[in-house]
């Protein structure tokens, strides 16, 4: 797996995101995910949507992906 | 029930705090496990773990269960509170140890 390949998927369960994914040995990842779909939402329920964007990958070709879910507004408060 | 939700039920109410890891709080088999663990150590808490990596029943079984694809999955009062990055969040911002200690007490 490549992030480019993490960062698609995600992208096509959560259009309006932007995400980075980072991670060189091809199993372990990390990413920022920053999308209006979280605002609500405790961090294990968008834990979890981002999970399921990589369905049966996730645990399996994807050891581990390391999650940071903002809202825009979060994100923004953050920097 | 099947045999395997069974056994996970019963280690989930075998302590009021229960983490499902790779390998041993002493020995963890997996950086993020051995995270969890030492966050837990450091509150100063008492719980309970299930080896994943010695019940691959178990280990397949509550993914689906807790709709949770990875491990380490921590859990208080037979509830997931997460994985590692939750966690370990929730021992840096101070919140960890007063839910571990209201669960436990």
């Amino acid at each position: 797996m490549t992030p480019e390949a993490i960062r698609e998927m995600i992208e096509s369960h959560l259009p309006d995101a932007r995400i980075q994914v980072a991670g060189d040995d091809g199993v372990h990842f990390q990413a920022l995910v920053v999308s209006d779909a979280f605002e609500g939402k405790p961090v294990l329920s968008r834990h979890r949507m981002v999970y399921d964007a990589l369905g049966e990958r996730m645990g399996g070709e994807v050891h581990a992906l390391s999650l940071k879910t903002l809202t825009p507004a979060e994100h923004q408060r953050a920097n | 029930m099947s045999e395997v939700i069974e056994r996970i039920e019963q280690q989930l109410n075998s302590h009021p705090v229960v983490l499902f890891m790779k390998g041993s709080p002493d020995f963890p088999m997996c950086g993020f496990s051995g995270q969890v663990a030492q966050a837990l150590k450091n509150c100063g808490v008492e719980f309970g773990y299930v080896n994943i990596l010695e019940d691959q029943e178990v280990r397949e079984e509550l993914k689906a269960y807790s709709n949770w694809p990875t491990y380490p999955q921590l859990y208080v009062n037979g509830e997931l509170v997460g994985g590692c990055d939750i966690v370990v969040q929730m021992y840096e911002s101070g919140e960890l140890k007063p839910m571990l200690e209201q669960a436990a007490a």
